[in-house]
């Protein structure tokens, strides 16, 4: 099976996509001529010509916008954000347009439109290059926002997202583009949107989290198993709407759980799944739900120092896995 | 190189002094590329050579109270505005001497003191503010003007279209100054826009707009000034397109593919600093021997700021915390 980074399995899907579906289309910013700023696009311009790879000026809420009307006469347009942090002017098409078509037209209109955009910190970009914005739109019914973090998963999301005839914001980490290899199947294959996926079967406590995290998760369980405690993690791969069977089967399994997020912690993706478990998993509980978050700072500073203080890792992940165990 | 009567206070010194700040507005950025390309500062930025007119021009010709707004390319509109490039560069290298206390890097700088509501790494985030800016001055008879710095790609923000028309509608003391470089990123202005002037856009909010040559330091000044004093006067805003080059990629990764060398070149033959030293020259005001001599000490003022930074200690980073709430 090829192994493909987690960005080539961007492009990969997009690509074959594209083949199988002359309605899918790429509109945003540097994404033909150029490739894309991270290359996701790379080699797209030049296969599929610049009426399916559109360049398109800086204007977030136009690409947005422009990609839903087009969603819902009949296209599938996949519009990139260049940065998760420049989808803001978009967020007033996103959520007043696209979340709300299909129930304010009675069923009559859809969106099926992809917004793809990388997101999260760790490469140095500072303020406005470094931001998770799951949480803006994690309480918008109608939308769907789907975090990859394995290049499997990339591909067979993506895809999805495409062919689902609901709005998909599909948020990549920046970080695990390229840090971020794994085993792809060069053949068609789709995975659910809306499911969670257990990563690692464990017994003692259960880890929760998603994106760029999972991988650090995996390397602190793994360090945790040579001391003998097992551990259980469950990727959600969709944050919203969340897979509530799914966080609560995990949950009840060990009793003990620790939710992570790159996120800030108050109001994250995380809080609504702490909610869930308290609501339906409280006499399973043999500890305090525990959260491990990004501090409450209006976005990740520049500075190397702090900027690894905000970032999660392994580490962090470990000491509290460590703590939660031996309550 | 126009000749036109240039405002009183730009005397034959300043106009040498200005000679300078362009060299220290280059040596900054060459600077700042060297170390990105050694990966001694880290992230990315944005570099303006090839820009100093539009900075170092517009700004000559404010009033010390007057109040700028700057963008992602923003270096030079810092040095002109009065920022020490010690603090600057500290910034960059994320240390607690800079002027974000190493918290915004390169595309964040803003300096209260001298006026500078700061670069801004959302392009056209900074347009809005300087109308609010300029607002201000209006309600508090502060008697102030806000000069509003922005790229040709900012004004197919819906932010530009939406200022522009507040600004205009309440006869605001705004100038909106659009370097267009040509590109926004690999988007080409050919590209980008149907009109062969952004400052055409003008007609359509009602205000005056004025293209004119980025490169020349005289045409930049005196445009500006004219801008800045009718805004003062009350009659409201200007838009000036000044036309000009980013020598170099958009960020630290570009490879340029969406340009020619050809084009480069072309461009590089109008460079400002050049242009602004024969005219200085033909002017009887500075010598080569004196401009020589300016240009080593801007190399040199560069060199001891990096020594300042490279000296500065990193930031504790329990001060990641601090300044989100009063």
């Amino acid at each position: 099976m090829p192994i493909m980074s987690y960005i080539e399995a961007v492009t990969a899907a997009l690509r074959e996509e594209m083949e199988r579906d002359e309605k899918v289309f790429l509109l945003g910013e540097d994404v033909g001529k150029k490739g894309g700023v991270f290359k996701a696009t790379q080699g797209l311009y030049e296969q599929f010509g610049e009426e399916r790879v559109i360049d398109a000026p800086l204007a977030e809420s136009a690409i947005a916008g422009v990609g839903i009307g087009a969603a819902m006469y009949g296209m599938r347009p996949v519009c990139e954000i260049q940065f998760a942090d420049f989808i803001m002017p978009a967020v007033n098409q996103i959520i007043s347009e696209a979340a709300k078509i299909r129930y304010r037209s009675n069923n009559d209109w859809n969106c099926p439109i992809t917004i793809r955009a990388p997101f999260g910190g760790g490469v140095h970009g500072a303020l406005y290059h470094s931001q998770s914005v799951e949480a803006v739109f994690a309480n918008q019914p109608g939308l769907k926002i789907v975090i990859p973090s394995t290049p499997y998963d990339v591909k067979g999301l993506l895809k999805a997202a495409i062919r689902d005839d609901d709005p998909v914001l599909f948020f990549e980490h920046k970080r695990a583009y390229r840090l971020i290899k794994g085993e792809v199947p060069a053949d068609d294959y789709v995975l659910p949107i809306g499911k969670a996926d257990v990563k690692l079967e464990g017994d003692d406590i259960t880890v929760i989290t998603y994106g760029l995290c999972v991988h650090f998760a995996l390397q602190a369980a793994e360090r945790l198993e040579k001391d003998g405690i097992s551990v259980h993690l469950l990727d959600l791969r969709t944050v919203y709407p969340l897979d509530q069977e799914a966080i609560i089967e995990a949950a009840s399994k060990t009793g003990k759980v620790l939710l992570v997020t790159e996120d800030n912690k108050e109001g994250s993706v995380m809080s609504e799944v702490s909610a869930i478990i308290a609501e339906h998993c409280l006499f399973d509980l043999d500890a305090p739900i525990k959260r491990l978050a990004g501090p409450d700072v209006p976005a990740m500073p520049f500075a190397p120092t702090m900027e690894k203080f905000f970032m999660m890792n392994a580490e962090k992940i470990e000491k509290a896995m460590r703590e939660l165990a031996e309550f | 190189m126009s000749n036109h009567a240039l405002p009183a206070f730009i005397t034959d010194e300043r106009l040498v002094e200005l000679y300078k700040q362009m060299w220290l507005i280059r040596y900054f950025d060459e600077k700042v590329d060297q170390f990105f390309a050694k990966g001694m500062i880290h992230g990315t930025t944005h570099l303006c050579v090839g820009q100093e007119a539009t900075a170092a021009g517009s700004i000559a010709v404010l009033q010390e109270k007057d109040k700028i707004t700057s963008t992602h390319r923003g270096h030079g509109h810092c040095i002109a505005k009065g920022a020490t490039v010690d603090r600057m560069m500290a910034e960059l290298f994320g240390k607690v001497t800079g002027y974000c206390k190493g918290k915004g890097g390169s595309m964040h700088i803003a300096d209260v003191e001298k006026g500078n509501l700061g670069a801004n790494g959302i392009v056209g985030g900074g347009i809005p503010l300087a109308v609010g800016a300029a607002l201000t001055s209006k309600m508090k008879n502060e008697g102030y003007v806000v000069l509003c710095f922005f790229g040709d790609g900012a004004a197919n923000e819906g932010s530009f279209h939406e200022s522009l028309n507040l600004a205009s509608i309440w006869d605001l003391p705004v100038v909106f100054i659009c370097e267009n470089n040509q590109y926004g990123m690999s988007g080409s202005v050919k590209e980008m826009f149907n009109i062969e002037n952004i400052a055409d856009r003008a007609q359509a909010y009602g205000i005056p707009g004025k293209v004119i040559d980025g490169n020349d330091m005289l045409e930049v000044m005196n445009t500006v000034y004219e801008a800045v004093e009718h805004a003062r006067s009350g009659k409201g805003p200007v838009l000036i397109e000044a036309k000009t080059y980013r020598w170099k990629g958009h960020s630290k990764s570009d490879a340029k593919k969406y340009r020619t060398r050809e084009e480069e070149q072309e461009w590089r033959k109008k460079d400002p600093i050049k242009r602004f030293k024969e005219y200085l020259i033909d002017k009887g005001v500075l010598t080569e021997e004196k401009a020589e001599q300016l240009r080593e000490e801007a190399f040199q003022e560069i060199e001891d700021a990096v020594k300042f930074a490279e000296n500065s200690p990193e930031p504790s980073v329990d001060t990641l915390l601090e300044d989100v709430y009063a």
